[in-house]
């Protein structure tokens, strides 16, 4: 059963197509290791907030009776999945990680969640945030924290930690996660995992709970290249519900996986963004991330040094255009229609019990940040700071268009640090924001970048990630790098980086 | 509360101030589906059964834009003489209200699709120049309704009901710049040009416009000012939802803050409430400072960009401007100036237009629409459409008139038997019997007996007085219940009495 929870996504459902194993089997054999391994908010990895074994068996079998049939099956059939809770779903609660959004059962399904289905994919259920999606560690879910397999003890990245641990932990081979400042990339980086934030606008954004509008993408995360790429297709391309929703061609991520594996970058120009290295970077994050620009030169690729001369504003501006959009999105939490209500005795009008409702369902992270997004809305500040913030963002997407024109794709570490120990920075939101120094300005621009392993820091033998950022559309370059440097470090370190972490044997009674 | 102290009479007021009003008029576009949703639009369904996660706002949905609410939002800002933006986007107001179910509303802020436009209105036998400052595009409201208070409102209600049926369906704001005219006309300009906006938008189809059902609404700002003074501060006042209240509204606002400014006070920046019951506005929010709604352009949906060969295409669909509409139907229709400018202040040019087009006279179509149709949708506070009879109705009764089977008091009686529900003309006068009394067998019978009753008056008419006649058609017309032929029976007097 172990090695079926080890097993590539690709492998598993080329099993299912072939018959060598049931998809009711494959599902099985994670449910068990969830149940070994996930534990509770007090003790064990605790990737998940909601687990549907029902639900995944009957999709499972439904699978296994389609192939009975004869019928044609997608390429991820039979695969299991954790879907990160801030993508509604019909048949599951979906919280958000919030108070405020306890037992509610959406009404209907995320675009995301269709296509998943429709594919059949096998969603084993719903994995723990920091609340709305806003943190880099987990830790401000109101749910609890989620542990780093490589150290439990340790923050797993945020927001999407829970779907990076469930990968990591082997409870699911395939996750889905969103990315607003680098919730898919900088768990991935810490987890030792792969995590896709595609082009914003690749992925259909309809039932994916707002945290910033203009800056969310949802995206794949998985434990090898090609099967981020398979889940890539699956859910990526136009949805008329989604306005901002690109209407073109998904660009061939597979064949681009496929080729990289062969190892061979010639022809490839790489840039080393010159802003993103130095002071504040730990020594092992650094050493790794040198290790893989040699690598890239060693597999052909031309590397130069580029300079975004306004990477530096990235994060300043993006704390004011996100708690703005925020504190608009978030408005809708007031108690009258769905989730937490407080203080509805009878004694109290609509705006008390809104008032009530928001101040005891939102976290601090919440609060604060709507508190930042709504003063810098306000009328006198609007210009000098949500006005400004843009005027950066369109400075920041100039520096990619002139870095582009050099160069085929940009690289960075993706996160300053290695996974820092649980409560560490829980004080400082200042030092956590430092996480997604290198995530931001793709955000911002909206193009494509990812998360790849790049080895394990000398000092804490932590994962440290190799950070890849293309243009807009051009998703495809991002996984031919990172198949070619995952193909490399397969050959070096005998199989994936996630091979070496910790057994995690016998956590849960 | 309301302090009743005596206001100054309008002249008065305006023998010492100067108004200044701004309109804003909001109308529900008829398209078949929301602004961003395809949800029903459909009046009167039952509450919430018109929803879904886009218009309930529900996490995680989003909107798309419908395009039919853009193009009649363009082909409205066309009809008003506007710019079409080359770009423009949507943007959020962010306020707290427990209708509005994402606590934003849908709406454009700096970046109207139309702007810089106007609309020519004829008061008084004037015509004035009303320039539009913009016309943009938002989504309307759910519906509160307040249960256990005394009248429906929230004060004193023990709990509120929320129907999401409105959410979303489009609007168009219309925002006039400051209307500067002649301070006697002021109410009047201001209900004329409601009456023309509204007549032009049921022109261009993009909307019935029933302000009784709330599809066009309006929004009467008003200030005073000393003639050369900077403007006044100004009041909002918000559900003036008839023509006439359009012009009583803004009457009583002008007298009100008057007496406020005559006695030394200050008009505070507020929206006002109108009752249309007592002809006097309440305060109602105060905005002491301009409401921050923290607008920023929508994220979830991206810029418009109308093209100009689209904008190009919707001008040629154009409708003939209501002044130039109107100006035809009095040279075909024979009315004089007075004539026409009741029939528009009634409201009432499209329904005698549908009328001569059944085949009636014009004067005949304006003597009913103005008369009895008039004074019975008046009595039950409806409009003229609403009164419960058609077009088709009014020119059936003249043509029952024309061929002499009904005489002006019959037709009258057929009119109010359409209007109390009875059925068509024909049904009335089958089932009351309406039927002009003019064979000469039993015309002539009650003549006879007439005569017979009043020999006096016979001897008077014998003797060449003809103004005795009408005392003998008195008491034919009782005894045939009115539906006696009065010119035969003269005939028919004189017949027997002067040969």
């Amino acid at each position: 059963m172990n090695s079926l929870t080890r097993a590539r996504a690709s492998e598993l459902a080329a099993a299912v197509r072939d018959g060598e194993v049931s998809a009711v089997e494959v599902t099985q054999a994670h449910l068990d290791r969830i149940a070994a391994v996930d534990g509770t908010a007090e003790a064990g990895v605790h990737a998940f907030l909601h687990l549907d074994a029902d639900g995944a068996l009957a999709a499972a079998a439904a699978v296994d009776e389609k192939r009975a049939a004869g019928e044609e099956l997608g390429l991820l059939a039979g695969v299991p999945l954790a879907l990160k809770d801030v993508i509604v779903t019909s048949d599951m609660p979906t919280t958000v990680g919030s108070k405020l959004l306890e037992g509610w059962q959406p009404p209907y399904d995320a675009t995301i969640t269709r296509r998943l289905r429709e594919a059949g994919i096998v969603i084993l259920g719903k994995t723990n945030l920091d609340e709305f999606a806003m943190g880099s560690s987990t830790e401000n879910s109101a749910y609890g924290v989620t542990r780093n397999p490589w150290d439990l003890t340790r923050i797993p990245g945020g927001s999407g930690g829970g779907s990076a641990a469930a990968l990591a932990a082997f409870e699911a081979p395939l996750a889905i996660g969103t990315d607003t400042g680098g919730s898919i990339r900088q768990p991935a980086a810490v987890t030792g995992t792969v995590g896709v934030k595609p082009t914003y606008g690749g992925v259909s954004r309809y039932g994916l709970v707002a945290c910033a509008s203009s800056l969310d993408q949802a995206g794949p995360c998985a434990r090898t290249v090609l099967d981020a790429a398979l889940l890539h297709t699956v859910i990526a391309g136009h949805d008329p519900l989604d306005s901002t929703s690109i209407d073109q061609p998904v660009p061939d991520v597979v064949a681009a996986a496929r080729r990289g594996a062969e190892g061979d970058l010639s022809g490839l120009r790489v840039g080393v963004v010159k802003e993103l290295g130095g002071e504040g970077y730990q020594a092992g994050v650094e050493a790794r991330f040198n290790d893989a620009v040699a690598l890239l030169s060693k597999l052909g690729a031309e590397v130069v040094e580029v300079s975004c001369p306004h990477f530096k504003y990235g994060l300043p501006a993006y704390y004011l255009i996100l708690p703005s959009e925020v504190s608009s999105n978030l408005a809708r939490f007031d108690a009258m229609r769905y989730g937490l209500r407080v203080g509805d005795d009878g004694s109290r009008s609509a705006e008390e019990v809104m008032s009530l409702t928001r101040g005891q369902g939102f976290g601090a992270e919440a609060k604060r940040r709507i508190m930042l997004g709504t003063y810098a809305l306000s009328s006198g500040y609007y210009d000098a700071y949500y006005g400004q913030a843009q005027k950066v963002r369109t400075l920041i997407a100039r520096d990619f268009e002139a870095a582009f024109a050099q160069v085929d794709v940009l690289v960075s570490p993706t996160t300053p640090t290695t996974a820092f120990p649980i409560g560490e920075k829980v004080d400082d939101p200042l030092a956590m924001y430092m996480n997604d120094l290198c995530t931001i300005p793709s955000n911002l621009a909206g193009n494509a970048s990812a998360s790849f392993p790049a080895g394990l820091a000398d000092e804490d033998g932590l994962p440290v990630g190799l950070h890849v950022m293309a243009p807009v559309m051009a998703d495809d370059r991002l996984y031919l790098v990172g198949a070619a440097v995952e193909a490399a470090y397969a050959a070096q370190w005998g199989g994936t980086l996630l091979e070496q972490a910790p057994a995690l044997e016998g956590i849960a009674p | 509360m309301t302090v009743t102290t005596a206001l100054p009479s309008f002249d008065e007021a305006i023998a010492t101030y100067e108004p200044v009003m701004g309109m804003e008029v909001h109308v529900e576009l008829g398209t078949a589906t929301k602004m961003f949703c395809g949800c029903s639009t459909e009046f009167g369904g039952e509450p919430n059964s018109q929803v879904c996660p886009v218009c309930l706002g529900l996490p995680g949905s989003l909107p798309v834009v419908n395009r039919t609410a853009v193009e009649s939002a363009i082909r409205i800002g066309l009809a008003l003489n506007c710019s079409i933006a080359e770009w423009c986007r949507f943007a959020r107001k962010n306020y707290f209200y427990p209708d509005m179910p994402k606590n934003f509303q849908t709406s454009q802020y700096d970046e109207p699709i139309a702007f810089d436009g106007w609309l020519d209105v004829t008061a008084d036998g004037e015509t004035y120049r009303i320039e539009i400052e913009r016309a943009h595009m938002e989504e309307d409201t759910g519906k509160s309704l307040h249960v256990g208070g005394a009248t429906g409102r929230i004060h004193g209600a023990s709990h509120s009901l929320l129907d999401y049926n409105r959410s979303g369906i489009p609007l168009i704001e219309i925002v006039t710049k400051p209307i500067y005219v002649p301070r006697e006309v002021a109410p009047a300009v201001a209900k004329a040009y409601v009456t023309e906006l509204r007549e032009l938008i049921r022109a261009l189809g993009v909307s019935e416009a029933r302000m009784e059902l709330g599809q066009l609404r309006c929004d009467a700002n008003v200030s005073l000012r000393l003639p050369g003074d900077p403007l006044g501060t100004r009041t909002e006042t918000k559900n003036v939802n008839s023509l006439r209240s359009v012009e009583r509204a803004v009457t009583h606002e002008i007298r009100r803050q008057a007496a406020v400014l005559s006695s030394g006070g200050t008009i505070i920046q507020e929206t006002r409430h109108w009752h249309e019951d007592t002809g006097e506005t309440t305060a109602g929010r105060v905005k002491e400072e301009a409401e921050d709604y923290r607008y920023f352009p929508e994220p979830d949906l991206v810029p418009m960009a109308p093209s100009r060969e689209w904008v190009d295409g919707l001008r040629g669909t154009l409708p003939e401007p209501p002044a130039a509409r109107r100006a035809r139907l009095q040279a075909d229709w024979g009315f004089t100036d007075l004539e026409m400018r009741d029939v528009v202040n009634a409201g009432a040019v499209a329904l005698v237009a549908a009328t001569v087009d059944a085949g009636a006279s014009a004067g005949g179509a304006k003597k009913w629409w103005l008369g009895e149709v008039a004074r019975v949708a008046n009595e039950r506070g409806v409009a003229l459409e609403d009164a419960g009879i058609s077009a088709a109705d009014v020119a059936r009764v003249e043509e029952l008139i024309a061929a002499g089977s009904l005489n002006d008091k019959l037709a009258r009686q057929v009119v109010e038997g359409v209007l109390a529900g009875e059925g068509t003309p024909d049904e009335v006068v089958a089932a009351r019997g309406l039927v002009l009394v003019n064979d000469d067998a039993a015309l002539g019978a009650a003549v006879d007996d007439a005569i017979a009753a009043q020999p006096d008056v016979a001897e008077k008419i014998r003797g060449g007085n003809l103004g005795a006649v009408g005392a003998l058609i008195g008491a034919i017309m009782k005894t045939t219940k009115g539906q006696a032929d009065a010119k035969r029976a003269r005939e028919l007097i004189l017949e027997r009495l002067q040969s």
